[in-house]
Formats: structure tokens, C-alpha cells, sequence
């Protein structure tokens, strides 16, 4: 018995002095943990170049096939890391941000690029607001210069720009931007960017609760007949013709939706990819497509 | 008989190294309410060549094994996924072996050695229950009834449920309880919340869906908001318990930084 006990707890000891340090490690790494992300770092750390070879052929393959496979109509991205990758640069969070919406212009444009028709993006959360004021007023100034230089863009490429959240806290230049950026591409059909400011999905599933209320309230409708369609039509991705996003891109590893599209989000592929996003590129773009295209995808029913 | 002795042993040896366990993970944060989503048995069944229903038996004594991970851990809540809206529109001989087994399960709860009344477990059955047949409705009623005094975990379990359905639902209810006299303004977030069924437990910790899918599939998606989302390769039915430690030590990591966001947001 006691030898047992003995065993046990060198067994454990040597356990806890492995995992300790590789919790350490991944969390500095940002890396997600996980079995796989172990062995891939081992695989890594013994033959470097096969993998780069295996990745090279692979991509190659694909790039061919992905124009003949279905690619997802809605693509909603959650923009994560711009602070952690200007701290790993030594930098401070407004340059972190600036490239963060530099990354995010060159990947809309990559998107549409390949034959996605709608991509979402959530800029500003209305969690976001208890962020620190310089950090807050620094990202209100992004979007308005963002969004004014690239005007000259969207109606070049026909783009249509959807600015979906709360408006009653946005400044008055940004608020008349966005109405000016919103008329000048409404007619626009095959691209659309949608762009979340002060938004949450909960809030979102409230305006349109109130909105459902109202309505009964004047008898414009039956609360019997409220469905899933008519609540559909209500929120505010009533906007897009594709509301429900396909696959939705969180990058920076954090597993979360954090509010984002709640209802929306009900049969989407999640994608977690651990780089940071001013470190999105073509690339991790493309990978993230091809995972989308092995889902399998079944909404409850069988194969 | 020394075989059965051994076994016996190595099953004393498994609870006890399960419980140092459960004492180094509980040094730090442990979640509150543990969500699954049961997925993958129709898959084992296929990889182990067995008949199509015997999947659905295996998962199920997955689940029981989770379910006294979990009251060993001390989570207080843990809510299943075991049936969805979506899932009627499966071929009707699956559905109704489905629904024959959710029955002779939902009927073992009542005995009296079953694991409700060892672990002291409240069950909640959470969904459109008119949707279900009259005898697996009225015997899921009977369980819920007769477990109402129990305290130490409470167990929700999902049948005919769909997320959609339930924010419809709290949705209606809240249009409805306006008055039609008052106006637009009443209706609060506090009160779509109170209507959703799903307001008898908190928010999930995290959300463990097996089978490697990263999808939420119409479950529980207005509550998990900030859930931290887990998605082991296994099948559900070889889940184990190196799954969920891992689940947990990865919700320990991040747990800090989320508490901070939170308090931020009280502030």
C-alpha cells in the first residue's frame, strides 16, 4: 500500500512539473493550448522544412479547387490581438489598432477578391466603451479616417457599406460619415461590408424584441404570429440578404464569440485561429476557407 | 474472483488519483456550470461497426461518467444537449428509437438508486416540451417534480430545444406581458432574460462540444456570450476525464482576464 501511494505521487509530481511550464509557455507563446499544438510544436522542432514543403503543395492543390467548391456567402470576423501584437512589438495600443485597420482594409479587399459576398466585422463592442478614453477616442478617430479615405474604394469596387450597432453614443462626425457612406452605396448588390460599432448581439435581439413590441402594441402584427423569420427581419443584419454569417473568424486563439452575432450565429462554423490580426493575412485566409470547406456541414440532420 | 478483486483495486486506485486530481485543480478558479453538446454518436457506433441505437447507449453512459466527474469537482450546474428541434426532421425510425431510449432513461431517474438521488441531482428538462410525445412529456414532468427538493447540482437537460426557439419564446412573452398602454421603453433586457427558461442557472463557464465540430449548433447561444468554447476531437462517447481537466485547466488561463473585463463592466 505504501509503495503504492509512493508511486502515485512521483507519478504526479513529474506530471504537475511538465504542465506547469508548458501553461507558462503557451500563455506567453499565445499559442492555444492543446495536445495537437504540442505535437505540432515537437513535429515542428524536428523537421522544419518537410512541413513548410507539406503546407506549399498543399495550398497549391487547393487554390484550384476552392474556385469550383462552395466557399461561404457570409464571412463575420471578430478583429482580436491588436494590443497584445503592439505589446509583443514593443509599440503602444494606437499603433497596434492603426495596423489592425490597415490589416482590415487589405483583407475586405482580399475577401471580395474571392467571390465572398458579405463580410462582417466587428470593430467596436459595447463592452468595448469601459476601455480607457485615449484607447476609445484613438479607435472613434481610426473609423472616421478609415472610413473617409476609403470611400473613393468602395464606389469604385461597388461596395456596400451597412454601419450596424447603438448610434446614440457615436460622435456627430463619425454618425454624419456614416449616413454619407451608407447613401452613397446603397444601390451597390454584389459586395457587402457590414461593420458592427457599438453593437452586441444581445442589444441587437432587445431593439428588435422592442421593435416586435411596438409593432403589437399598434397591431401591425399578432404576437402569436411572431417566428423566426419575422424576428429575422427585425434585427439589424435585416440589412444583408446572407444575416446569418457561414464562418465566423476569431483570431488571437481566445475560443469566444464575446457577444458578437448571438442569434445569427446558430449554425456558423467558429474558426480560432491563434495568430494575432494585424498578422492575418492571404495566407491564414486562405487556410481558414479551406478548413470551412472540410465542415460538415448537417443542421441537425444526419449525413 | 481475483479477477473481480483487481478490478475492484484498480477502480480504488482510479478514484483516488481522480481525487488529488480534482484537489490540485480546484487551487484555482473551477467553473460554476459545465454545458455539453453530445456529439459524435452515430459516428462511434459506425466506427465500432455496431447497430445504428447502441451509439446513443454508449453516449449515454459517457454522459452518467461526466455527470459524477462533474459532482466530484463540485460544478454546480451542467446543462446537455440531448435533443434538438432540428433533430425531428432525422429519418422517424431514429427519432422515435431516440425518443424510446430518452424515455426508459428519463424513467431510471425515478428509481430510487439511481444517480438523482445518490448525487442529490435537481433536473430541469429545458425546451418546446409540447413538441414531445405524451409519455415521454408527462414522465420528464414526474422527474422534475420529484426531484424539485434536491439542491447539490442541478442538471438541465435540452430536449426539443432549439436557442432560437428560446429567445422566440422569451420574446413573445415579453411582448405579451406589456400592457398595451405602456410604452416601447418597458421592455428591458432584465425582461427577455427572466423569460428565458434557460434563467433557472447562470451563464455556462464552458461550452465542451465533442466530435471536433466548432459549431454552436442552436444551443444556448444567448448565454454564451463570454463562454469559453472547448472542442475536443473525441466522439462523445470516448470522452474522458483528460478532456475535461484540459477544458478546465484552459478556462484557469484565461479566467483572470475575464473577471477583470467583468468587474470593468460594472463599473
Amino acid at each position: 500500500m505504501e509503495q503504492m501511494v509512493y508511486i502515485v505521487s512521483v507519478v504526479f509530481t513529474c506530471l504537475a512539473l511538465l504542465v506547469i511550464p508548458i501553461l507558462f509557455i503557451t500563455r506567453r507563446l499565445s499559442v492555444h493550448l492543446s495536445f495537437k499544438n504540442i505535437l505540432r510544436f515537437i513535429k515542428l522542432a524536428a523537421s522544419q522544412l518537410d512541413d513548410e514543403e507539406e503546407n506549399n503543395e498543399k495550398r497549391g492543390t487547393m487554390g484550384e479547387e476552392e474556385k469550383r467548391r462552395r466557399l461561404p456567402k457570409h464571412v463575420a470576423i471578430i478583429l482580436d490581438g491588436n494590443r497584445r501584437w503592439a505589446e509583443k512589438r514593443g509599440l503602444g495600443t494606437s499603433e497596434g489598432h492603426q495596423a489592425g485597420a490597415r490589416r482590415l482594409i487589405e483583407n475586405a479587399k482580399d475577401c471580395f477578391a474571392m467571390g465572398i459576398n458579405t463580410v462582417s466585422l466587428f470593430a467596436f463592442s459595447t463592452e468595448n466603451w469601459a476601455r480607457p478614453e485615449d484607447e476609445v477616442k484613438g479607435l472613434m478617430a481610426l473609423f472616421e479616417k478609415h472610413l473617409r479615405s476609403e470611400m473613393s474604394f468602395f464606389r469604385s469596387d461597388k461596395i456596400k457599406i451597412s454601419v450596424i450597432g447603438n448610434r446614440t453614443k457615436i460622435s456627430q462626425s463619425l454618425l454624419d460619415l456614416i449616413t454619407e457612406a451608407e447613401e452613397a452605396t446603397k444601390s451597390y448588390e454584389e459586395k457587402h461590408l457590414i461593420i458592427a460599432i457599438d453593437y452586441s448581439g444581445r442589444f441587437d435581439i432587445l431593439q428588435a424584441c422592442k421593435s416586435l413590441a411596438e409593432k403589437a402594441k399598434n397591431g401591425l402584427i399578432q404576437v402569436e404570429d411572431i417566428d423566426e423569420d419575422v424576428m429575422e427581419k427585425e434585427l439589424m443584419t435585416n440589412c444583408s440578404e446572407f444575416p446569418n454569417p457561414d464562418l465566423l473568424i476569431r483570431t488571437s486563439g481566445e475560443q469566444r464569440i464575446s457577444n458578437f452575432f448571438l442569434w445569427q450565429s446558430a449554425y456558423t462554423e467558429l474558426y480560432f485561429p491563434n495568430v494575432l490580426w494585424p498578422d492575418f493575412g492571404e495566407a491564414e485566409y486562405l487556410e481558414a476557407l479551406t478548413w470551412y470547406q472540410q465542415r460538415q456541414r448537417r443542421f441537425g440532420l444526419r449525413v | 474472483m481475483g479477477g473481480g478483486g483487481v478490478s475492484q483495486l484498480l477502480e480504488q486506485i482510479h478514484m483516488l488519483s481522480r481525487r488529488c486530481l480534482f484537489r490540485v485543480l480546484s487551487m484555482g478558479p473551477l467553473p460554476i456550470h459545465l454545458a455539453f453538446i453530445m456529439d459524435g454518436n452515430r459516428r462511434f457506433a459506425k466506427k465500432r461497426g455496431l447497430e445504428d441505437g447502441s451509439g446513443h447507449k454508449a453516449g449515454f453512459s459517457a454522459l452518467m461518467t461526466m455527470l459524477q466527474y462533474c459532482y466530484e469537482l463540485g460544478v454546480k450546474y451542467v446543462t446537455i444537449y440531448a435533443f434538438s428541434i432540428d433533430n425531428f426532421r432525422r429519418k422517424p425510425e431514429e427519432v422515435q428509437s431516440l425518443m424510446d431510449l430518452m424515455l426508459v432513461k428519463i424513467k431510471s431517474l425515478l428509481d430510487k438508486e439511481s444517480i438523482v438521488h445518490q448525487y442529490g441531482i435537481r433536473v430541469y428538462f429545458i425546451g418546446n416540451l409540447g413538441l414531445l410525445n405524451k409519455q415521454v412529456r408527462a414522465a420528464a414532468e414526474e422527474v422534475m417534480k420529484a426531484t424539485a427538493e434536491n439542491s447539490r447540482v442541478v442538471l438541465l437537460v435540452c430536449v426539443a430545444y432549439n436557442s432560437t426557439d428560446e429567445i422566440l419564446q422569451a420574446v413573445k412573452r415579453s411582448c405579451a406581458d406589456k400592457d398595451v398602454e405602456r410604452e416601447r421603453e418597458r421592455v428591458r433586457l432584465v425582461d427577455i432574460e427572466e423569460n428565458m427558461q434557460m434563467s433557472v442557472a447562470p451563464e455556462p463557464d464552458i461550452l465542451i462540444r465533442s466530435s471536433g465540430e466548432t459549431r454552436l449548433s442552436n444551443f444556448l447561444l444567448w448565454q454564451t456570450g463570454h463562454c469559453q468554447l472547448f472542442s475536443p476531437d473525441a466522439l462523445w462517447p470516448e470522452i474522458g476525464l483528460r478532456h475535461l481537466v484540459w477544458a478546465i485547466l484552459n478556462f484557469q488561463r484565461s479566467h483572470s482576464y475575464l473577471e477583470k473585463k467583468k468587474k470593468k463592466k460594472q463599473l
